[in-house]
C-alpha cells in the first residue's frame, strides 16, 4: 500500500513514457545517410570523393557545351561560327528537326507518318501493360492489320500485283530459257497447293475435315483479300522509300527487322532442335553463319552483292535489300533466344502432350512455344534494343537513318559550321538513349512480371 | 523458310504415330515417319541446291555482262595506297593481298586488346554496382546505362573526338624522359634493335613463365599440407621482370633502342600506336564492359547468399571471400554470356572503318573500291570473321567445360 | 499508275514485283517508267546534298535534272539515290540507277574494266593540299614526314601515295570513310595536311573552326576530271547524257540562259542557236528525244555557267572561281562539239 502511495506522491516520477528522442544528427537524416552510404570507411570515403568529383566534372562539361555555350537561335551558319560559338548549334537542330524525324518525306504527306506513329503507340501501350484486357484482339491488330495499314500509309498503297503478265512477257521475249521469276512463281504455286494439303491432312486427323477445309479457305481468302487491299488506289500520293529517313527509317528498319525475325527465329530454333539431320545441319549452319559475321558485312552484301545474285536486269528496292539483310541477321540471334526458352521448358511438358496424342505442331503451338516465348520476352526486348542500336549501320550503305541524316546537315551550305557535326551526334545519341533506356526498363519490368516464382 | 515449315510438319507426323503394344500399326507409306523425314530432307536439300545454283549462275552471268573479272588474281596486284597502322611491313607498293593481311592482323590485335580490357573494366564495374557505397554503385549504374544504350558507332565518334582533343600536338608532345612520347599522333615508344644473343632474353621470358607455373603448384601444395600461404603474386611479378632483366645485363645489354625525336611534322623513329587505335580500343572496351558488368552482377547475385555467409563464418575477409568463394561459382553463370560478348566485340571492331583505323573491313573496303572485286572481298570478310568467331567460341567452350561444376 | 514496290507480305513473290527490265535499253526504260534514277553522293557541299526543304541541290544533282529536262521536258522527273563511294559502281552495273553523277573521277581503269563509260567532264578538278599556316609550309614538296588525312576508297588516296613516292618523301596516311571525319580529324590536329580535290578543299574549309588560319598549297598533284557515268554498250542513253552535257556548254557559249531561252526559241536568227534549240533540223529526233530537248535542259537548270555559279560559284559559300572550268573561249578547257 505504502509503496503505491509513495509512488503516486513523487512528483518527479513520470507517469507516462518519455517520447523517443530523435536519433542523433550523425546517424539520421542526410548526414547519417551519407555516413552510412558514402563515408563508412576511409577507403570508401576516398572512393566517394573521387567518383563524386568525376561525376560532377562530366556533368559540368556536358552542360557547358550543350546548354551554357550553346547557340539557340539563328537563321543560318553565321549564328554558329565565330568566337562565341563553342557550344552546340541548336539553331541548326531546330531548322533541321523535321528532316531528322521524317527524312525527305514530303511536307504535305507527313500526317501519314504521324497517323502511323499515333496508331502504333495507341495499340502498343495497352499491349505492353500486362493488366489490361483484350490482348488477343490487340495482338491480331498489331501483327495483322497494323503492318498493312503502315505499308499502305507510308508508301501510298496501290501496288501492282499483276506479276503474272510479267512472266508471259519474259517467256515471249525468251531472253533466258528458265527465267528466275518463272521458277519463283512455280515455287509459290507449289507452296500454295502443298501447304493447304498438308495442313488439311494434319488438322483433319484431330478436328474435322470441314473445319480444316474452312481454315484453309480462310487463309487463302485472307491472302487474296490482302492482295486486293494492297492494290486499291486510296488516292494517296506515292512516296518512294528513298524519301524515307531519319527516326522514321530507323524505326521502320528496327521494327520490321524484329517482327520478321521472330517467325524465322522460331523456325530456326525448332530446326536446330530437330532430329532430322539435314534440317538440323541447315539451321545450325544458318544461325552460326549470321552470328559469326558483323552486321556491316551483311549490309554490304545486301547492298553490293545481292544485286549480282539476281537475274540480269532485275533490281530490288534498296530499303528492302537492307531489311532482308537485317531480318536474316537478327533472326539468327532470335533463334538462339528462342532456343534458350525452349530448353527451359521441362521435357515432361512435351511428353505429356505426346501422351495426350498431340502432334508435333499441336504440341509446339499449344504447349511448348507459348510457355517458351513467354519466358524469353525479356530476351526478345534485349535483342530489339541491340537491333535498334545496330540500325545506325544502314547509313553505311546510304540509307538516311537518324545518324546519317544528322550528319547530312554537315553538307548543307546553309548550316555547315564547326559544331554542326557534334550537335547532330549529341542529338542522335540522346534519342537513341531515350528509346533504349526505356526499352531496357520495360524489359526489367516484364522480367519481374513474368517471374511466377518457379525459379529457385 | 516455308519449305522448312513443311519439313517440320513431316516431323510432326512422327509424333502422332502411336506405337501399340502389338507392334507398329499399319500406316500408309506417306505417313511413315521415316519416309516422311527422308522425303522432307530431300526436298530441303533440293531447294538449297537449286537456289545456290541459281545464285551462282546469276552472279556469273551478271559479272560477265558487266565485264567484271572474277577470281582471286587481283590479290597479287599492287595496292598503291598506304595504311596508317601496320603490324607487318607494308608500303604502297605492296599487294592487295598484303593490305588485307594487315587488316586481318589489326582486327585480331584490337579484338584481343579490347577483350582483355573490357573484361577487366566489366568485372570492376560489375562489382562496383553491388558496392555498399551509394555513390560508387550509382556511378557504376550511370555508366552502364549510358554505355549500353547509345549506339557504338556514336560512342566511337565521341571517343575519337575526346582522344584528339585531350592530347597535345606532336610539337608539344608529352614525354617521359624523352623515351615515350604521347601526342595526338599517338603514343611512341623506342624501337628495339636486337643485337647478338638477344634471343636469350626471349628464352628467359619463357623460363620465367615456366618458373611461375611451377611456383604456383608448389605454393598450392604447401598450403594444402601446412596451411601456410605464400605471396605467389608478388614473387611471380619479381620473376617475370627480374629474370629477363638479369639476362639482359648478364649478356652485356645486347638490345639497343632507337629513340623517337622531333621531326619537321611528326616524331621520327620509334614505334607508334595511332590514336585511331586508342579511340577504337576505348570505345570497344567501354561499350562491351557495360554488358560484361551486367553479366558479372547477375552472376554474383546468382550465387547463394549462404556461400558468402559461410565464408565469413569461416573467417574469410570480404575480399578473399569474393575472390575465392563467390566469383569462382559465379563464373559458371558468367562464362557462356561472356563468350558471346567477346564475339560481339570482335565483330564490332568492324566499325573502325568510320574513324579511320585500317582493320579488316576498312582495308578490304579500300581494296574493293580500287579493284571492284566486291564478291571476293565480301567473301574474305565473312570467312575471316567466321573463323575468328568459331575459334573464339571453341576456346570459350573449352574454358567453360573446365570451369563447370564437377559433381561427384 | 500502279507501282511495283516490293512488299514482304507477298512472300515469295517478292522478287517479281521489283523487276525492272534494264536490259531493254536505258532510254526506253527511262521513258516508260517516267523518271530518271540518278546516283549521287551522300553529301558533298556544292555537288550534291539535301537541303532543309528536302530538295537535292548541287552541280551533280543539277546535271541529272538537265538530263531529265532533255528527256521529259521536266527537270523534276528525276529520283536521287545517295550512294557511298564503295557502292557507286555496283549500283550502276546492277541497273539500280540509270546514271551515276557522283563526283567520280574519269580514269582509264574505270572507263574500261568496270563495264561503265564516262559521258563527259562536268567539273575539271585536281587534288590539292590544305595545311595550317602555323606550320610555315609553302610547298607540297616540303611535306616530308607529315601526317595526311584523306578519304578512303578514292583516287585521292592513290594519287597521294604516288606523289609522295615520286618525290621520295615519307608520310603517314589516316584514311576515313566520310569527308566529315576527315576534316574533323584535320581540324583537331590529328594531321598536318588535308588532301582532297580542290573543290572539296573549298567545301570542307567551311567546317573549320578558323578557316583563315589554313592555306591551300599551290601544287595540284593530279588530274581529276569528274563526270557522269553510264553503262557500257548502251549507246542511245550514252548519247543522250553526253549531248545534254554538250548542250549546256553550247548554250552558255551562245548566251542562252534560263531567262532568255523562250525568247531565243521564238526570235533567234542565229542558225547555230536555232539548231541547238531545235528550231532547225532534227537533231533531237536523232538521239531519240524531242527536238526541243536542249531548250528543255536549259529551262530545267540553266546553261553550264548558271549551273556552276548557282552551286559552287563565287556567290555561294564555296566561292570557287571558274578557272579551268571556264569555256574554251574564256581561257578554260570546257569545250563542246557543235550541234550540226
Amino acid at each position: 500500500m505504502s509503496d503505491i502511495h509513495s509512488q503516486r506522491d513523487l512528483a518527479y516520477v513520470r507517469t507516462e513514457e518519455a517520447p523517443a528522442m530523435p536519433a542523433p544528427l550523425t546517424v539520421s537524416g542526410p548526414i547519417g545517410w551519407m555516413r552510412e552510404n558514402l563515408f563508412p570507411t576511409p577507403i570508401n570515403s576516398l572512393m566517394s570523393l573521387i567518383f563524386g568529383a568525376l561525376l560532377l566534372y562530366v556533368i559540368w562539361i556536358t552542360l557547358e557545351w550543350s546548354v551554357f555555350n550553346a547557340v539557340w537561335s539563328g537563321e543560318d551558319r553565321s549564328a554558329c561560327i565565330g568566337d562565341g560559338a563553342h557550344g552546340a548549334c541548336w539553331a541548326m537542330a531546330r531548322a533541321k528537326f523535321g528532316q531528322w524525324m521524317y527524312g525527305f518525306y514530303p511536307f504535305t504527306e507527313r500526317w501519314r507518318v504521324d497517323v502511323v506513329g499515333i496508331v502504333g503507340v495507341l495499340a502498343l501501350v495497352p499491349m505492353m501493360m500486362p493488366s489490361l484486357p483484350y490482348k488477343r484482339i490487340n495482338g491480331i491488330f498489331l501483327l495483322g492489320i497494323y503492318p498493312i495499314l503502315t505499308l499502305i500509309l507510308l508508301t501510298g498503297g496501290n501496288f501492282d500485283i499483276s506479276f503474272l503478265p510479267t512472266i508471259t512477257v519474259n517467256i515471249d521475249t525468251g531472253e533466258s530459257s528458265l527465267n528466275w521469276s518463272v521458277w519463283m512463281v512455280a515455287f509459290a504455286f507449289v507452296l500454295a497447293i502443298v501447304v493447304p494439303i498438308l495442313f488439311l491432312g494434319f488438322v483433319a486427323k484431330i478436328i474435322s475435315p470441314i473445319i480444316s477445309a474452312i481454315a484453309s479457305a480462310a487463309i487463302a481468302g485472307g491472302v487474296a483479300l490482302l492482295l486486293i487491299i494492297m492494290s486499291i488506289d486510296f488516292g494517296l500520293p506515292y512516296v518512294e522509300t528513298s524519301k524515307w529517313g531519319g527516326l522514321l527509317l530507323t524505326l521502320v528498319v528496327a521494327v520490321t527487322g524484329i517482327v520478321a525475325s521472330l517467325p524465322i527465329g522460331v523456325l530456326l530454333a525448332l530446326g536446330r532442335r530437330s532430329n532430322m539431320p539435314v534440317v538440323k545441319l541447315f539451321s545450325v549452319a544458318f544461325i552460326e553463319l549470321w552470328r559469326g559475321v558483323p552486321l556491316i558485312t551483311v549490309l554490304f552484301m545486301a547492298s553490293v552483292v545481292l544485286p549480282l545474285f539476281l537475274p540480269p536486269g532485275t533490281s530490288f528496292d534498296k530499303l528492302l535489300r537492307a531489311l532482308i539483310g537485317v531480318a536474316l541477321f537478327s533472326s539468327a540471334y532470335m533463334a538462339e533466344v528462342v532456343r534458350g526458352g525452349l530448353q527451359a521448358i521441362p521435357k515432361g511438358q512435351t511428353e505429356a502432350a505426346q501422351a495426350l496424342g498431340l502432334t508435333y505442331w499441336q504440341n509446339m503451338g499449344l504447349i511448348t512455344l507459348p510457355q517458351a516465348l513467354k519466358l524469353v520476352i525479356p530476351g526478345i526486348v534485349n535483342s530489339f534494343i541491340g537491333l535498334f542500336k545496330d540500325t545506325v549501320l544502314v547509313g553505311i550503305i546510304g540509307l538516311y537513318d537518324l545518324l546519317l541524316i544528322v550528319q547530312a546537315a554537315n553538307t548543307d551550305q546553309k548550316w555547315v559550321a564547326p559544331q554542326t557535326h557534334s550537335t547532330g551526334f549529341f542529338f542522335a545519341a540522346a534519342v537513341f538513349w531515350i528509346f533504349c533506356f526505356g526499352m531496357s526498363r520495360y524489359s526489367m519490368f516484364m522480367e519481374r512480371q513474368l517471374d511466377t516464382g518457379h525459379k529457385n | 523458310m516455308a519449305l522448312l515449315r513443311s519439313a517440320q510438319q513431316g516431323e510432326g507426323s512422327s509424333m502422332s504415330v502411336t506405337t501399340g503394344v502389338d507392334g507398329p500399326p499399319k500406316v500408309a507409306f506417306f505417313n511413315d515417319p521415316k519416309v516422311r523425314s527422308i522425303g522432307v530432307q530431300a526436298i530441303l536439300i533440293a531447294v538449297i541446291i537449286f537456289f545456290g545454283w541459281q545464285m551462282v549462275q546469276n552472279t556469273l552471268a551478271n559479272l560477265e555482262r558487266a565485264n567484271i573479272a572474277s577470281g582471286w588474281g587481283f590479290l597479287d596486284t599492287t595496292a598503291g595506297f598506304d595504311l596508317s597502322f601496320t603490324l607487318i611491313p607494308y608500303s604502297e607498293s605492296s599487294t592487295y593481298g598484303r593490305a588485307i593481311t594487315v587488316g586481318v592482323l589489326n582486327t585480331i590485335l584490337v579484338a584481343f586488346c579490347g577483350i582483355i580490357t573490357a573484361t577487366i573494366i566489366g568485372f570492376i564495374v560489375g562489382v562496383m554496382r553491388l558496392s555498399k557505397n551509394w555513390l560508387v554503385a550509382k556511378v557504376a549504374e550511370i555508366y552502364i546505362e549510358i554505355a549500353r544504350n547509345v549506339p557504338l558507332l556514336v560512342q566511337m565518334f565521341i571517343w575519337y573526338k575526346v582522344v584528339l582533343a585531350a592530347l597535345p600536338s606532336p610539337r608539344a608532345a608529352w614525354s617521359i624522359g624523352d623515351t615515350i612520347f604521347l601526342s595526338n599522333r599517338g603514343i611512341t615508344i623506342p624501337k628495339f634493335i636486337w643485337g647478338d644473343g638477344a634471343w636469350m632474353i626471349g628464352v628467359a621470358v619463357v623460363a620465367a613463365i615456366a618458373g611461375i607455373v611451377m611456383l604456383k603448384k608448389w605454393a598450392h601444395k604447401r598450403q594444402e599440407a601446412t596451411g601456410e600461404q605464400f605471396p605467389v603474386f608478388l614473387t611471380s611479378l619479381a620473376i617475370l621482370f627480374g629474370l629477363p632483366l638479369l639476362t639482359y645485363f648478364a649478356l652485356g645489354a645486347p638490345v639497343e633502342f632507337e629513340f623517337a625525336e622531333q621531326g619537321n611534322f611528326n616524331l621520327r623513329g620509334g614505334v607508334g600506336l595511332v590514336p585511331e587505335f586508342a579511340a577504337l580500343y576505348f570505345a570497344l572496351s567501354v561499350y562491351t564492359a557495360s554488358f560484361i558488368a551486367e553479366i558479372v552482377r547477375s552472376g554474383i547475385l546468382a550465387v547463394n547468399k549462404g556461400q558468402t555467409e559461410a565464408s565469413y563464418a569461416l573467417g574469410l575477409r570480404p575480399n578473399p571471400a569474393l575472390r575465392l568463394v563467390v566469383i569462382p561459382q559465379a563464373m559458371r553463370v558468367i562464362i557462356p554470356p561472356l563468350a558471346s560478348q567477346y564475339l560481339n566485340l570482335t565483330k564490332n571492331s568492324s566499325l573502325a572503318v568510320a574513324i579511320g583505323f585500317p582493320e579488316l573491313v576498312a582495308a578490304g573496303g579500300t581494296v574493293m573500291n580500287q579493284s571492284g572485286q566486291a564478291v571476293e572481298i565480301i567473301t574474305i570478310w565473312m570467312a575471316v570473321y567466321l573463323t575468328i568467331s568459331l575459334l573464339t567460341s571453341a576456346f570459350m567452350n573449352w574454358f567453360n567445360a573446365r570451369m563447370k561444376l564437377v559433381e561427384r | 499508275m500502279k507501282r511495283t514496290l516490293l512488299s514482304l507480305a507477298l512472300g515469295t513473290a517478292v522478287s517479281l514485283a521489283g523487276i525492272t527490265a534494264a536490259s531493254a535499253g536505258t532510254l526506253d526504260d527511262v521513258k516508260s517508267k517516267g523518271f530518271i534514277q540518278c546516283g549521287v553522293s551522300q553529301g558533298l557541299i556544292g555537288f550534291s546534298n539535301p537541303d532543309d526543304k528536302n530538295n537535292w541541290t548541287g552541280l551533280d544533282v543539277d546535271f541529272c535534272r538537265a538530263v531529265a529536262g532533255a528527256v521529259f521536258g521536266d527537270g523534276q522527273k528525276v529520283k536521287f539515290t545517295p550512294l557511298s563511294a564503295k557502292e557507286r559502281f555496283t549500283a550502276l552495273q546492277s541497273g539500280e540507277i540509270d546514271i551515276l553523277s557522283r563526283n567520280t573521277t574519269w580514269t582509264m581503269g574505270r572507263d574500261t574494266s568496270l563495264g561503265l563509260v564516262f559521258a563527259g567532264v562536268t567539273y575539271y578538278d585536281g587534288q590539292g593540299f590544305l595545311v595550317k599556316k602555323s606550320l610555315g609550309v609553302d610547298s607540297a614538296l616540303k611535306l616530308d614526314g607529315a601526317s595526311v588525312c584523306t578519304q578512303t576508297g578514292t583516287t585521292t588516296e592513290l594519287n597521294l601515295a604516288d606523289y609522295f613516292r615520286a618525290n621520295n618523301m615519307k608520310y603517314e596516311v589516316v584514311a576515313f570513310e566520310k569527308a566529315d571525319e576527315v576534316i574533323a580529324a584535320y581540324d583537331s590536329g590529328r594531321c598536318d595536311v588535308f588532301t582532297t580535290d580542290q573543290s572539296g578543299l573549298y567545301a570542307e574549309r567551311l567546317k573549320l573552326k578558323n578557316p583563315d588560319e589554313n592555306v591551300v598549297l599551290p601544287e595540284i598533284i593530279s588530274k581529276e576530271p569528274l563526270g557522269p557515268v553510264v553503262r557500257q554498250g548502251d549507246d542511245a542513253w550514252f548519247n543522250v547524257v553526253k549531248w545534254t552535257y554538250f548542250a549546256l556548254l553550247n548554250a552558255e557559249e551562245a548566251g542562252v540562259t534560263t531567262a532568255n531561252v523562250d525568247d531565243m526559241v521564238a526570235n533567234s536568227t542565229d542558225p547555230g542557236i536555232r539548231r541547238l534549240l531545235g528550231v532547225e533540223g532534227d537533231f533531237g529526233k536523232a538521239i531519240g528525244l524531242e527536238n526541243n530537248w536542249a531548250a528543255n535542259a536549259v529551262k530545267a537548270v540553266g546553261n553550264y555557267g548558271e549551273m556552276f555559279d548557282r552551286n559552287v560559284g563565287p556567290e555561294t559559300n564555296l566561292k570557287i572561281s571558274r578557272g579551268v572550268n571556264a569555256l574554251w573561249s574564256k581561257g578554260g578547257i570546257q569545250y563542246a562539239p557543235p550541234v550540226r
